[in-house]
């Protein structure tokens, strides 16, 4: 007797229409089921440094700022490049903002839009010549900038040297400081996401599966990328300046090796390509932190290990996994007995 | 009244780690014409293209594109001049639906310039120019992951990229190969079409059967340098071309 | 001054063995097999550690402790391929977080367990010092340079000379045809690791007697392979030689006549130059074959 035997079917829940950014919506209900989730997000998000306790409120304020840093770095692995150093944009925000503030004494309501701007360009002609590197060297010359700039601040003693620079002026106060980290980051999810849903978005997208046919389509790869840099690079001087002036401080810490290690993670975790997945990573990654500081530096091997597990046995990350559970439902159906040969050929495939 | 030629190339060379791959090839093309490349495996043919649309820096000679040196540019903007091409091996972008693989050509300046569009319009430009070259608009392939596509199928869409340029010069390596013969038959009208336009077409090509009966002349190329040139007949007449092709592969497959 | 110079002279020498001997191991493994191993530093570091163990736990003498260091290793390394990298072979940006990853825990995990202080240092092979030219040397910074110029020598000899070595370069030049010819790619890419381990191992053994085990050094290790390996070009042992020599000397050159501070930039700026500048390394052949399109 055959015996009978189930298979889980995978079933769309039927929203998208021939390709994965046309949708055919036709009542509320599905309006609903696709805003519904980000609704639940911003209602979640927004009202929340209104409750939480002091020390709770620095967390989230670091996790908004690795947060942006992910999302840099989500941007440039979209577009192919692979940075190994968000440290970099960091701290060329952080100093810039510190050295604006001390030189001529500006507030930061101005050093920290200069130095986001001044510090991306800056960013972006320092990585334009690297940019026609593939692969692991662009992410080598990444690791080893903000390295270099943290070796030449210490020796030349320029910008405070081993000191830093430190009294800078404060900003007004953390539950305000919040909500600017909390609308740049929701803004920058939503707007990346909407602008990969364009044409250029597109053309960015592309760089990423193959430069050369991108080339052979009339497009300046080598700018593109550059313009790329320059949008990834704004969040993260961002975070650099603004928390420069959290801490009234910055040093040589600025382009540490947390500031690459602990955005990357975020977006192992969370997933890449999705920005959404960038914050979400962020925000399970920092305050688990948090809670396993009474560890020491056994909280980094445990990063490690999960960082390990996240690459090698989820890859595509916690986002995309739960985007997928979100649009599809899986049913068992019966179906009659396989060969073993048979089976064989469809788990290989 | 002379005519300016749409592309003149002179004494082009360039040698890879002591191979001469191109060495001292020089032609001149009239608008609106269709030309052939030819030669066995490894003769030079792929890397001449490389040479004359900047994928390849040459180490000797010149190329000029309407009179304009365009020797050594970067190969965008080769295509910003009007010249575009397809590749050998096509490696469309594998994670976007077939007809948004158009819409980066359809994106560059120069299609910008010719086409206009926005949003939205790209799309429609797109499956239009699919049905061109015969991907049925009502079918779903056109809205498949270009990384489901068959060979032949992906050979198409190179083509339906080029033309997305809005190009004066359009060259194509290889197309034929990995279509099959039905496919080529349906290939032919449209590129009798596009050269009725007063496009100038330049085939690389390994089939020779099928070439002859859209080029009206030809160079061939063997070890990188030019041994004949002229109608299809004529040079194959040459003995150094039957001695080219006999005494070296037998010209079917996958090329230089 | 005059002193100055032959001091120059002779611990650039060494230094360029030194780096040699760091990198040899990484730039094998990328070169092999294009797994760039960012676990190099964790894994030298961890040879002195449990080199250290075995010589005071177990009270081993310090040959069977340090053949025991190099098979762990070299074993580590098969592991680190099979479990971790094997499933992600082939996406150049997992492999190299993965390894980083795995570094880092070996390297945080003995921080954690506080192995920081003074006491963790191995003995050198050889005791004693020779005076050159006024300058004094110690016989284990010789011995380093020995070590370092036979470990190249051999290397040179294995990957042109012996069958697995033919079989590994095959496998880099040319995966498809090496598959065809019976060559399987990940016992290559598996044995490629753990020659690269082992010879971490060899360098930590040869050069941690110099000074105390800090965790540290299992980043600046990494920093260096690095820096050797992207100058040196991928898959040429003169480059290495050339890289490591040119570095040698000018790290030794800077920290003399400018000050120990810029030692480390001159590791950061060969990276960031010469990828910036001529990203294929001072020997590499990679860019030619890559534009070809």
């Amino acid at each position: 007797m055959a015996k009978m035997a189930y298979r889980k079917e995978r079933v769309d829940r039927g929203i998208k229409a021939r390709t994965d950014d046309i949708f055919a919506l036709s009542s509320f209900r599905e309006i609903l089921y696709l805003v519904l989730p980000r609704l639940l997000v911003i209602l979640f998000l927004l009202p929340l440094p209104l409750f939480l306790g002091t020390y709770w409120q620095k967390v989230m304020l670091i996790t908004l700022v690795i947060a942006l840093l992910a999302l840099s770095w989500d941007l440039l692995a979209s577009v192919g490049l692979v940075s190994l150093g968000q440290a970099l944009f960091f701290g060329v925000g952080g100093y810039l903002a510190g050295f604006l503030s001390t030189r001529w004494g500006w507030y930061p309501l101005f050093t920290i839009p200069a130095a986001t701007l001044a510090g991306a360009v800056f960013c972006t002609l320092l990585l334009y010549p690297a940019l026609r590197l593939r692969g692991i060297y662009f992410g080598l010359i990444t690791f080893a900038l903000p390295l270099l700039f943290m070796r030449v601040i210490e020796a030349t003693k320029i910008l405070g040297g081993t000191e830093g620079l430190s009294s800078l002026p404060p900003l007004p106060g953390t539950t305000i400081e919040l909500y600017i980290l909390l609308v740049v980051a929701l803004g920058c999810v939503f707007g990346f996401r909407r602008m990969f849903d364009t044409d250029y978005g597109l053309v960015l997208k592309a760089l990423r599966d193959n430069d050369r046919s991108v080339e052979a389509g009339g497009i300046n790869v080598q700018w593109y990328k550059a313009q790329a840099v320059f949008l990834a690079a704004l969040p993260a001087t961002f975070a650099g300046a603004f928390l420069t002036h959290h801490y009234q401080f910055v040093g040589m810490p600025a382009f540490a090796l947390d500031y690459s290690i602990l955005p990357l993670t975020s977006v192992v975790l969370g997933g890449a390509g999705s920005f959404a997945g960038a914050v979400l990573g962020a925000c399970i990654l920092v305050p688990l932190s948090e809670v396993l500081r009474a560890f020491g530096t056994l909280r980094v091997v445990i990063y490690s290990v999960v960082l390990v597990i996240f690459v090698v046995g989820l890859p595509e990350g916690i986002f995309h996994y739960l985007q997928r559970k979100y649009h599809q439902f899986e049913r068992l159906v019966p179906m009659e007995e396989v060969s073993n040969g048979a089976r064989a050929g469809f788990k290989g495939y | 009244m002379e005519q300016e030629p749409v592309l003149k190339v002179t004494d082009l060379s360039k040698s890879f780690g002591g191979v001469k791959a191109v060495d001292g090839v020089s032609f001149t093309l009239q608008a609106g014409e269709t030309f052939g490349i030819i030669g066995p495996n490894g003769s030079g043919k792929s890397t001449l293209i490389n040479l004359i649309t900047g994928f390849v820096k040459p180490d000797r000679g010149r190329v000029f594109f309407r009179g304009r040196e365009i020797t050594g540019i970067p190969p965008y903007q080769a295509v910003t001049f009007g010249i575009a091409r397809s590749f050998q091996m096509a490696r469309p972008f594998y994670n976007l639906a077939v007809f948004k693989n158009l819409v980066i050509p359809l994106y560059s300046p120069r299609a910008k310039r010719l086409k206009g569009g926005k949003y939205g319009d790209r799309d429609e430009v797109a499956i239009h120019l699919l049905e061109e070259v015969g991907f049925e608009r009502d079918s779903l392939v056109p809205y498949k992951l270009a990384g489901t596509l068959p060979h032949g199928y992906l050979k198409r869409l190179e083509l339906a990229r080029c033309l997305a340029l809005e190009p004066d010069l359009i060259i194509l390596d290889e197309l034929f190969s990995g279509m099959s013969m039905s496919e080529v038959a349906g290939i032919l009208p449209l590129l009798e079409k596009i050269s009725a336009e007063g496009k100038t077409l330049i085939m690389v090509e390994h089939r020779l059967k099928e070439l002859f009966r859209v080029v009206k002349r030809v160079i061939v190329l063997n070890f990188g340098r030019k041994i004949a040139e002229g109608t299809p007949e004529e040079v194959m007449g040459s003995p150094e071309v039957k001695e080219a092709y006999l005494g070296g592969e037998v010209a079917e497959g996958a090329g230089s | 001054m005059e002193g100055n110079l032959v001091n120059v002279l002779i611990y650039g020498l060494v230094n360029s063995a030194v780096l040699m001997l760091t990198s040899l191991g990484f730039s094998l493994t990328f070169g092999l097999s294009g797994v760039a191993n960012f676990a190099h530093g964790g894994l030298y570091l961890f040879t002195g550690y449990i080199t250290w163990m075995f010589l005071h736990y177990l009270g081993l003498p310090f040959l069977p402790a340090a053949l025991f260091s190099i098979v762990i290793v070299g074993l580590i390394g098969t592991v680190i391929y099979r479990l971790i990298l094997m499933p992600v072979r082939g996406i150049v940006l997992s492999e190299v977080i993965a390894t980083f990853a795995v570094g880092v825990a070996i390297l945080e995990f003995f921080r954690w367990r506080g192995f920081v202080t003074y006491e963790f240092n191995l003995p050198s092979f050889v005791k004693g010092s020779i005076t050159i030219a006024g300058v004094n040397v110690d016989y284990q910074r010789l011995f380093i340079i020995a070590i370092g110029i036979g470990l190249a020598v051999f290397l040179w000899i294995f990957s042109h000379y012996t069958k697995t070595g033919l079989a590994l370069r095959g496998m880099a030049q040319d995966e498809y045809t090496a598959l065809s010819l019976g060559i399987e790619s990940d016992w290559a890419a598996g044995l490629s690791m753990a020659l690269g381990s082992a010879l971490a191992a060899v360098a930590a053994l040869a050069i941690l007697p110099l000074g105390l085990i800090s965790i540290n050094i299992g980043y600046d290790v990494l920093l260096v392979a690095l820096a050797v390996t992207v100058l040196g070009g991928l898959e040429s042992t003169v480059g290495l030689m050339v890289a490591s020599l040119l570095l040698g000397y000018a790290v030794i050159i800077t920290g003399t006549y400018l000050s120990p501070h810029w030692m480390e930039v001159v590791y950061l700026a060969a990276i960031v130059l010469g990828l910036a500048i001529k990203p294929s390394g001072l020997f590499g052949k990679f860019k030619e074959l890559e534009e070809r399109v």
